[in-house]
Formats: C-alpha cells, structure tokens, sequence
C-alpha cells in the first residue's frame, strides 16, 4: 500500500475530518483563555475529564459523553473556585489536575479496563473513530465556532477587563462560565484526535504561534484557527506517513508539528517587536540644550544602515548609544 | 463658578446618602453622603486607603452597600439596568491582555453594552469609537498594538473605550496614577472636551495636575469618611485637610487586612 492509498481508507478520511475540526474548534476558544491569561485551564479541564472517561468505561456508556459532563463539570467548579478564592486560584487548579488524573486512573481499574483502554483516550486514537465520533465532533466544533466567533465582542471585552465589562452591563459571570463551558466541550472533542493530555496544547500552542506575528486580536485568533489546522492535519498526514517505517502516534506529531511552527515564527515574532521599538519616535521635548558632535567623519543618509527614527520634524539616526540629527554642515547630538 | 438651574433632586446621576460599605465584614465606607449633579466635574481625594477605590466600586455597583441607598440617575442601583448610560475606567495600569490586540479593537470593546448580541458591528458603533479616539487623541494610533503605547497612551485608550459607549456619566478610577505629564496633559484636554459637551464626570486622583481648571467640586475622602466636601481645592490644600485630621500613625494600611494563618491576627494585634 503506497502513502497515497491511505487518504482513500475510509478510517483516514474520518480521521482527517476529525482533526480539522478539531484543528478549528480548540484554538478558537483557545484565544479567549490566553487572553484570560489562563493559559493551563485547558490542562486542568482534560486532567479531569479522565475521570469522566473512567466514569463512561466502569458504567458501559459512551465515554465521550460522560467525558463531556464530567469536564462541564469540572470547568465549571474551577471556574467557581478562581472567582472565590483570589490567592489560591493555581492551588485549586493543581488539586483538580490530581484529582480527575488519579480518580480516572482508579475507576479504571475498577472498571476492569487496562491502561491500553484509557491511552486511547489519554493520547488519542484517531483510528479508531467511528463515523458517529465525527458526527459528533462536526456537531459541537459547530457550537464552539458559533459561540465564539458569534459572541467575540461580549467574550473579548469579559476576557480582557472584568470589571469594565460587569459596569457595561454584561453578565460577565455568565459569560466566564460560558467560555469554561465552552472549553470543557472543545477538550472532549479533541480527545479523540490528540488526547486528554495533550489537548491543551492545541488550545494554547497555535495561538502562541500566532500571536508572534499579530498585531490585532482577530487576526491572532484566525491565525490561531489557520495553524490549528495546519497542525493539526499535517500532523496526522504526517504521523500516517511515518507509520509505514516506525510506530507514530498522531496525538503527540500534531503537537509537535505546532510547537515547530511556534518555533519557527518565534524568532520572527522577536525580531519584529525589537525593529518596532527600535524604529518609534523619539518623544518631542522642548528647551533641550543644543549640542553638536565632536567629529564625525561618517555621512548619514537613507541607506547608511544606522535606523533612522522620528523625532519632531526630522530622524535621528542612532548607532553607537548616539542621536544624531543633521544639523547644517554638522550633526547635533540629540 | 456658573452652573445651569440646578435639575429635580431625582434626576442627578449620582446620590449616595449614608451608604456603608463592607469587604469582608469589616465595614470601609461609614455613612458617606454624595451627590455629583449633570455637568459636573467632582475630583475624589484622599490618600491611599482612604477608600476613594471602594466608594467608586459601590458606585458603579461592583460592591454591593451594606447600609443607605445609591442611586443613578435617580433610580436605586439594585433595580439600574440603564448600564450604557455609565463608562466606567477601572484602575488599572495597562490595556493589554494575554493576545496581542490593536488600540480600534480595545476601544471597540466599550460598544459591548450597546451592541446585541450576534450582530456584526453598524455605522453608529463605528462612529462612537472614531470620535472616541479622536476626543483623547489617539486617532492616528488605531491600528497600533495597545503594547506598544506608553503607560500614559494606554490610560487614554482606556477612557476612549469607556467614551465609546457614549455614556452620560463617566466614573475614573485614578486615571493618572504612573502618567507622565505630557499625558496627563492630554487627559485634562480630553476630559475638559467631554465637559464642554455637558459630560457628568466623577474622578478619583492623586495628583489633580493639569486638571485643576476643570474642576467643580473637591471630596476629601480619610479612613472612609467625607472629610470635606466642597468647592476645588489645590492639591497642597487637599493635603493639609487630611494631615490635619491625622489622629494616628500616618501610612497604607488594608481594608479587609490578608489572613494568611488563622493565627496571624493574634499577633498583629500585639504588635
């Protein structure tokens, strides 16, 4: 069987279609959680959703969809908890990573099930999803991509200033629940594809990337989706093609692929910002004492090479911990 | 000092009579009485503790009041649901979050109480953030990113969102705290265009600087009492008000003081 035999499997044609969606939904919601600066929420929320997991396995029901209860739950719980307790918010956080980690792992057990059946879920299987898992995952991607793109400006304007956005009227605890909510449903549809344990890397990984090379909000989040999917399906393209030669999970390659892609526009992204402060205007200030250089054999022009930067009516042209500013035949010190 | 007819009691966008205010069960606020009438310009003095913060929370109705009633606009703040009619600039020191976002966007986001949900953004939402922008200043800024503005710039962004939403009355939580005075220059122009256009504006500060013109009325907040309330004072005078009333050991001290054992409190209270 050649690699291109493989997109006509129908298990990789429901695999693909998995993690596109995937690919969409998780950094869509991702954007708000980062811009909430709860970047591990996602993290806290799959350690917990094992529990539901177990939960599913020990009772004979579907574990996605115990998976997606006990998540709502947790989500919620946490969510409850950071808005008591001000100090303590990361502690309980780290209490419900341990807990839904330990308590999923022991139902497990109980359940009769080996840790073989509970990795499927821990790192994903995307090979064995059946068409109703894509129905599925179709379905609530629909949801998250509505609520998020839909409600964008209420979520950003809670996401980024609480207490403006309860003054402007918005139920911002409603609103904070709704992103958790939102969160807990984004994390059990990417279980099937990269796992519990890895699904907060798809949350918060693309819009890292992302926001390197952004400047607006928007653009940060639809780059965020773009790479999501970039990652995403290149990364199980990728893991199927390397299947043929060694054993390689698509969970782990997806994120790996968008953790190369972070850190190929990292140094882009630092780049950037320092040519931007580098190149903003001096500020204007009156009455300074008028200096010139000493010698100066170097001319500056357009293209010396030394940045040339706005300041009032003219450029400074900096190198060596100088301003210089043309001045007649010399150059002023400014 | 001119001022128009005084309007009906009633209809003034603030009234507080004897509200108290508690964090945590220990009572902050004690029996403060305010009224800021339309058009007016009142400056919250006072230093730090003296809960100047906690008298604009129970305002803007992030604090529930333990005693006495707060009204807006005439109606008691447990049954106010005409939000966008007040813009609100918390205290805070920068505009940005997690994501990077440019200044349009940020002060687009003080549209929120106005805009319904589901709708992309009209003509009328467009309009308020251009004249937001161009009230404080920043029109040539919009499309920056809010981080790369200065501290002072980002205060200004956070007024522009709050005027976005075109409020009547407008509530600034120290919005000159860490502001250099070029830009604490363009917060006293941006606030004295508002007050020609008949703004109502309540401002806590702890330098008045280039505002001074403008004001109307000083309130000299101390230990959670009105210790004075009248015509502006200078910044010198403010302070002397409060030193003179300075009964014990000057300096910050908590509201609601941090518990982090149970047994802290028996020691602080032999210290």
């Amino acid at each position: 069987m050649s690699f291109l035999d493989l997109f006509s499997l129908e298990f990789m044609q429901r695999a693909l279609l998995a993690a596109l969606l995937t690919g969409l939904a998780a950094p869509a919601i991702g954007t708000f959680i980062v811009q909430r600066r709860l970047a591990l929420l996602g993290d806290g929320i799959g350690h917990v959703a094992v529990t539901g997991v177990a939960l599913g396995l020990l009772t004979g029901t579907s574990p996605t969809w115990t998976a997606v209860v006990v998540a709502v739950l947790g989500a919620v719980l946490m969510e409850l908890i950071r808005e008591r307790g001000h100090t303590n918010g990361d502690v309980a956080l780290a209490l419900l990573f341990y807990g839904g980690l330990a308590g999923g792992v022991l139902i497990t057990g109980i359940a009769g099930q080996g840790a073989a059946t509970l990795q499927a879920y821990l790192f994903g299987s995307l090979n064995s999803i059946s068409p109703d898992d894509v129905l599925f995952t179709a379905l609530l991607t629909v949801v998250v991509l509505t609520v998020t793109l839909g409600l964008s400006p209420q979520l950003f304007a809670v996401a980024s200033d609480q207490d403006f956005a309860r003054v402007a009227g918005l139920r911002v605890r409603a609103y904070n629940l709704l992103i958790a909510v939102l969160a807990a449903v984004s994390i059990t549809v990417a279980m099937r594809t990269v796992g519990l344990l890895l699904v907060s890397a798809l949350m918060v990984v693309p819009v890292a990337t992302s926001q390197q090379l952004a400047r607006s909000f928007r653009a940060t989040l639809l780059g965020a989706m773009a790479v999501g999917c970039l990652a995403s399906v290149g990364g199980l393209v990728l893991s199927a093609a390397l299947s043929f030669r060694v054993s390689v999970a698509p969970g782990p390659t997806i994120v790996l692929l968008a953790l190369a892609m972070f850190t190929a526009t990292w140094p882009l992204g630092v780049w950037l910002r320092r040519r931007s402060r580098l190149m903003a205007p001096f500020p204007e200030v009156s009455a300074a004492p008028h200096r010139s250089t000493d010698e100066h054999p170097h001319e500056h022009g357009a293209d010396c090479g030394h940045p040339a930067v706005p300041h009032g009516d003219h450029v400074d042209y900096v190198h060596d911990g100088h301003r210089h500013a043309v001045h007649g035949e010399h150059y002023d010190e400014h | 000092m001119t001022r128009s007819p005084a309007p009906p009691p009633t209809a003034a966008p603030v009234v507080l009579e004897q509200v108290s205010v508690s964090i945590g069960g220990r009572p902050i606020l004690r029996d403060v009485d305010l009224t800021v009438r339309t058009g007016d310009m009142v400056t919250l003095l006072g230093p730090n503790g003296s809960g100047k913060s906690t008298l604009v929370r129970a305002v803007t109705g992030l604090l529930p009041h333990a005693r006495g009633s707060v009204r807006l606009f005439g109606t008691p703040i447990e049954n106010f649901a005409d939000w966008r009619r007040l813009g609100f600039v918390p205290q805070r020191s920068t505009a940005t979050g997690g994501v990077p976002a440019t200044v349009r966007e940020v002060v687009a986001s003080g549209r929120v109480g106005r805009r319904r949900l589901l709708r992309p953004a009209g003509p009328a939402d467009r309009r308020a953030v251009d004249s937001a922008l161009e009230v404080v200043g920043l029109a040539d800024r919009a499309t920056h990113g809010v981080s790369q503005l200065s501290g002072g710039q980002q205060q200004r962004v956070l007024i522009a969102r709050a005027l976005a939403g075109e409020p009547d009355l407008l509530v600034l939580d120290e919005p000159t705290a860490g502001v250099d005075l070029p830009n604490q220059q363009a917060l006293a122009d941006a606030l004295g265009r508002l007050k020609a256009r008949g703004a109502t504006i309540l401002l806590v500060a702890h330098e008045i600087g280039p505002m001074a013109p403008l004001i109307d009325r000083s309130v000299v907040m101390r230990d959670g009492w009105v210790a004075y309330d009248g015509p502006p004072l200078s910044q010198e005078v403010a302070s002397h008000t409060h030193h003179a009333h300075d009964h014990d050991v000057a300096g910050d001290h908590d509201h609601a003081p941090h518990v982090g054992s149970p047994f802290d409190w028996e020691r602080r209270g032999r210290a």
